[in-house]
This record gives structure tokens, C-alpha cells and sequence, in this order.
């Protein structure tokens, strides 16, 4: 009985939301028991959207990062609502098998809201797509494809930030590498050495880190530097 | 280079059949018709749907049934889009595992790519297997709105082969058939190049029919259009035409076949060796490691008018998704199939070019048993041959019989 279905666009990940008409009461006002599926290869991100979801008060939440088998799973787990990455290639496959009321004894495949453009538009650009089983109310969805478009956002930023760390701690091992060959070739010190590649990317308009990879490369073409 | 006017991003899919885009870009077609054409390589049809319709993409590589879907609601997300132009006709295969061709062979199948005595041989072993109770055969294809998948079911359903009930029909990305059928997850499938040659070469499965075959000069993919951009930018629209038009012409001249493999081989495009694109190009198609078998109009680029958005092209389709169930049959439906495809703005962009340009919107498909010059604009053409293997015939102004008739059919 799935009528949505939200789908991902980034690394990996699907989640989709039961309702069964057995509306569970909960405490909290704005949440009845939507059941969620979440597909994401990348766990990590599965996780934070996961813990989305539970701080929002939705408790029923799968994940799933591995799509073989995807049809028994969806039809042993009946999402109301499912999320899914849009890197994901198995999309077409997945969006084939919520059309087919069969497999998965309701149909969805209905993007949460269509007049919505700017909520899709939120939802591609961040890399991720959901799909609502029937007649589920917008009011309910909406809260969570906003919730997953943000915590994908997030989830970019962070990685990219790590990237980003990544590569400043490779630039100072190879800025050190390159201190260490001038040091040597030219019998300075180490400070003497940076100001040196700092005055060389000054006046060439490069980065430090440039300056230090040819210096390492040209160090090594000549035999210097093993 | 000139100054770019225009600044078009086009989303594709990594198959041979994405070439003509791909050369409007790197022959620089797009550039001479002050296009910057930008391309982005996508991981599944829902991801090219769904960045048209808010706009990352303005134009896509589509499987030609798509952007029917789209226009009649049978997607989840959509925008309104418009066909103007086609990206040639054929260059799919259908590619059954070792073992599946070694039943297919121990019934009689031929190694000549015959629709009809391989799809009897087929027919052959589903029925040996149902009395075995084994299970149904699966076979995969790339999306339910594919020429793929209909020209699969057409193939099957002559022969016999309830595609429904008979074999179960899966989807799967392009890219991973060869290794399902590999590993037994599949026992064959229907999709484009260069995926059946990866299949073959690397020992997995064997070529069994074609789409050449199935219904030659067929259509397969599409240039769909966001109708609203293509609207307000009726210019920019035309000039990416042009170039495509361009692109095309260069990519069916043989001299160029090698650099065009090359081209496509590159990370950025298909990512695969340049060998693996060739078959496609020349028609020799090796159909298993130790057999070649030269196909005619095996993938047709340009000649034939093979990028005229033919509205026949649209109304089959449509009866193909009438047929298997995806859509209920209609006149509105109809004409909104009709009205995807759009030769008139085809016409506008390359009448300027004094192309050859069909006199017609639409023509009865199948008809024509020998190549045939027909009235044209601009320089002259000839269609045909297009006969469908059953020798079946559909006339654009029969739909409602058409559908009639393979409702009684398709059982």
C-alpha cells in the first residue's frame, strides 16, 4: 500500500512510507505512524536521514542499501513513503516495480506533490526524489521530502568539507616534501625553504601546494628526491 | 570560435545511440551554430525526466516512447515534452545467455539473427520449461517505456511468447546486463549497443535477433525538449537542430567510424573500449565469439530521414502502450501522443539547409518491402525498407483497428 515514493538523486538512497490505514495515535499531534523506506547505498547518509525521521516522531523507519531483492522487501515492509538517491541507476527498475500494483499490492509511484515545483525542484537539486503511496494527505509528506532534501544538502556539504580536508592534508605533505628537497639541495633552513616556494607562488600567481608538486615531480624526474 | 549565443545542457545516457549529441559537441556542430552545448551523463532515465523537468537539462538523449509517457501522466514527475527531432532508427539486440542459446539451439534457433526461427526456438524452450515446471525465463530490458521493451513483446507475442505470462520481463540499466546475464541473474535481454557486444565479448551471452530485424528503421531514441524552454527559445531550439543535423550526417559517413568509436570510448561518454562501439557503426555484428554476421541498417544515423519525428513513429508507440496496459485507449490520449512528436518545428530548423524533408507527418509503417523515393522537400529521399518480421502493417489512420486487432491477439 504504498502511494509515495521518495526518491534520491545523489550516492544512494531510497525510503518510502507505509500507510495502512491503521493510524496509530501518537503522542506527538503532527505525526500518525507513516511507515518510511529508506534506500541508500552510502550508510552513512542513510543513517542521518534516518535519525530525520525519528526525531520528527516517525519511529517505523527502514532502511535498505542493497536493492537486490527490493520487490519482496517493499512488499514485506509496505512503506507509505519511500526515499531514494538519484545517483542510484536502479531508479528505473524501482519506479517500473511501484507501478506494478502486483508487486507491491498498491500502486505509488506518485511524486509527492507535482504543483509543487518548487519542493521538487529543492528535492532534484539536492539529489534526492521520494515516492507516496495513494491518497496520502501532502500535508503529512511534506514535512519529510523537506526534511531529506535538507539532511542531503547537509550530508553534501559535509562531504565536501571532508574532501576538501582531504586535500588541504595531502597539499601540506606535499608542501613538506618539497621543504625537505630545497632544504637539502640547497643547504637552507626550513624556514628559508617556505618563503622560497612562497615568494615563487607569489610571483607566478599559483597555489603553494602547485609550486610544491612540481618541485616534488621535477625532483623526481632529475633522481633528487626518491 | 565565435562568440556562443545559445548555452544548452543536454542530459544522456552512456549508449552508442547518444553519438549524434555527442558529436554536435566535440565535431563542433553545436559551436558553429553558436551553441555551447553541455553534456551530462545521467545513471537512469527517471534522473534525465526528472532534471528536464526542472530545468537542469533543456534537452535529452530519450528512449522515444518517454516522453509519450510524460505527456500522457504515466511518470511520476514530467514536464511537458516535446519531440522535434529523432536520433536515428535501430541499434538495439536481444542477447540470450550461453545456456539459454544452447537450448534455443537444441530447438532449431539459427545463428543468421532470424526473428522468426529464433523466437520459434525460443517459444520451444519456454514451453519445455513450463512442462518442467522450471521457472519462467527472465529477461531484462531498460525501461517499460522503451522501444526495448515493446519491440521485445511485439518479437515475442508473434512468435507466440505471452511476454506477461510466459517470461517474466525485468528492468535493468543498460549497463548492467552483461553482467546479470553473466551471472545467471538474467537469460537474456533486450537493449542497446554497446551493451550486447560487451555481452558477447566478454563470454556472457550470444546476439540472438535484432532490432533491425524485429521492425527495420525503427525508431530508439529521441531528442525530447522541455516545451516550455523550446517555446520561448524557438532560436536557440533550431540552431541545436542544425547542429544534430550536422552531427548526424558525420556519424553515417564510414571515413569517420574510427574516430567516432574513439570519441564515444572516452570517459565522459560510454567509458568503454572504442572496439566495443564499432559493430554498431559498420552493421558487422559479431554475434558470438566465433561468429559475425553483417546486418543491414543495423543502426541508421541519418539516411532514410532517420531523425524526422515521425508521428507514426508516436501513434505505434502509443498503441504499444495501450497494448500491454500501461494507458487507456482514447482519442485525447491518441492526439496527445500525436502531438508529442513535432516534425513541423523539424521542418523550420532544416528547410534552411535545403535537407531532405518528408512531405509527409506520418506514413503507414511496414509498408514499403524495398527502398522507395518519396516526396520530399529540399533534397531528395528515399525510406524503406521498414517491414516488420510478421509482415505486419500499421496505418496511423486505423489506430482504433490496430489496437482492435492486437488486442485479440496479445490474448
Amino acid at each position: 500500500m504504498i502511494r509515495g515514493l521518495l526518491l534520491c538523486h545523489g550516492r544512494h538512497c531510497i525510503f518510502a512510507l507505509h500507510n495502512d490505514g491503521r493510524r496509530a495515535k501518537k503522542k506527538s499531534m503532527k505525526t500518525a505512524a507513516l511507515r518510511v523506506l529508506v534506500i541508500d547505498e552510502n550508510r552513512i547518509r542513510a543513517s542521518i536521514i534516518e535519525a530525520g525521521l525519528r526525531e520528527a516522531g516517525h519511529e517505523d523507519v527502514t532502511l535498505v542499501h542493497d536493492v537486490s531483492g527490493i520487490g519482496r522487501r517493499i512488499a514485506e515492509i509496505n512503506p507509505d513513503v519511500i526515499v531514494i538517491d538519484l545517483e542510484n541507476p536502479n531508479r528505473d527498475m524501482l519506479e517500473n516495480m511501484f507501478q506494478l500494483s502486483r508487486a507491491v499490492k498498491r500502486p505509488i509511484a506518485m511524486f509527492v506533490d507535482r504543483s509543487d515545483s518548487a519542493s521538487i525542484e529543492a528535492a532534484v537539486d539536492a539529489g534526492v526524489s521520494a515516492y507516496v503511496v495513494d491518497g496520502l494527505k501532502r500535508e503529512r509528506v511534506k514535512p519529510i521530502l523537506d526534511m531529506a532534501v535538507s539532511r542531503f544538502n547537509a550530508f553534501s556539504r559535509l562531504a565536501r568539507e571532508l574532501e576538501e580536508a582531504r586535500s588541504e592534508l595531502e597539499d601540506r605533505k606535499v608542501i613538506d616534501r618539497a621543504k625537505g628537497i630545497l632544504m637539502k639541495s640547497r643547504g637552507i633552513s626550513e624556514t628559508e625553504a617556505y618563503a622560497l616556494m612562497r615568494k615563487a607562488a607569489m610571483n607566478q600567481n599559483r597555489k603553494l601546494s602547485e609550486i610544491a608538486q612540481s618541485l616534488v615531480t621535477a625532483a623526481g624526474l632529475l633522481g633528487d628526491d626518491a | 570560435m565565435s562568440e556562443a549565443r545559445f548555452e544548452i545542457s543536454a542530459g544522456f545516457l552512456p549508449l552508442l545511440d547518444s553519438a549524434l549529441l555527442v558529436a554536435a559537441r566535440e565535431k563542433g556542430f553545436a559551436a558553429a551554430e553558436g551553441i555551447e552545448l553541455t553534456l551530462l551523463r545521467e545513471t537512469s532515465w527517471a534522473n534525465i525526466r526528472d532534471r528536464l523537468a526542472v530545468g537542469h537539462f533543456q534537452v535529452a538523449h530519450m528512449l522515444a516512447p518517454m516522453p509519450i509517457a510524460c505527456n500522457l501522466g504515466l511518470t511520476p514527475l514530467a514536464a511537458n515534452t516535446v519531440v522535434p527531432m529523432a536520433l536515428g532508427l535501430g541499434g538495439n539486440a536481444v542477447t540470450v545467455s550461453n545456456a539459454l542459446w544452447h537450448d534455443m539451439a537444441g530447438h532449431g534457433a539459427s545463428d543468421d539473427l532470424s526473428p522468426r526461427a529464433v523466437g520459434e526456438a525460443l517459444r520451444a524452450v519456454v514451453a519445455a520449461r513450463a512442462r518442467s515446471n522450471a521457472s519462467p525465463l527472465r529477461l531484462g530490458v531498460v525501461h517499460p517505456h522503451s522501444g526495448h521493451n515493446y519491440e521485445l513483446r511485439y518479437w515475442l507475442a508473434a512468435c507466440g511468447i505471452d511476454p506477461d505470462r510466459d517470461v517474466e520481463i525485468v528492468i535493468l540499466p543498460p549497463p548492467l546486463m552483461a553482467d546479470a546475464l553473466g551471472s545467471g541473474a538474467l537469460d537474456g535481454f533486450c537493449a542497446g549497443e554497446p551493451w550486447n557486444t560487451a555481452a558477447v565479448l566478454l563470454g556472457h551471452g550470444r546476439i540472438a535477433t535484432v532490432k533491425a530485424k524485429i521492425w527495420r528503421s525503427s525508431p530508439e531514441k529521441v531528442l525530447g525538449a522541455d516545451a516550455r524552454w523550446g517555446e520561448a527559445n524557438a532560436e536557440a531550439l533550431s540552431a541545436l537542430l542544425r547542429a544534430i543535423h550536422h552531427a548526424a550526417q558525420w556519424c553515417a559517413e564510414p571515413a569517420n567510424h574510427a574516430e567516432l568509436a574513439g570519441i564515444m570510448s572516452a570517459p565522459a561518454y560510454v567509458g568503454r573500449p572504442a572496439g566495443w562501439m564499432l559493430p554498431a557503426l559498420s552493421g558487422h555484428l559479431g554475434t558470438a565469439v566465433d561468429s559475425l554476421v553483417d546486418v543491414d541498417d543495423f543502426f541508421v544515423p541519418q539516411a532514410k530521414a532517420a531523425t524526422f519525428p515521425w508521428k507514426s513513429h508516436a501513434l505505434w508507440f502509443y498503441s504499444q502502450m495501450v497494448r500491454w496496459g500501461q494507458v487507456e485507449h482514447s482519442a485525447a490520449n491518441a492526439a496527445i501522443a500525436r502531438d508529442t512528436y513535432r516534425p513541423d518545428l523539424y521542418r523550420t530548423a532544416l528547410k534552411p539547409l535545403g535537407a531532405a524533408l518528408p512531405g509527409a507527418n506520418a506514413k503507414v509503417e511496414g509498408a514499403l518491402p524495398v527502398p522507395t523515393p518519396v516526396g520530399s522537400a529540399g533534397a531528395s529521399l528515399v525510406l524503406g525498407p521498414d517491414g516488420f518480421f510478421d509482415g505486419g502493417l500499421f496505418d496511423p489512420d486505423d489506430l482504433d483497428g490496430y489496437i482492435a486487432a492486437q488486442r485479440n491477439v496479445a490474448g
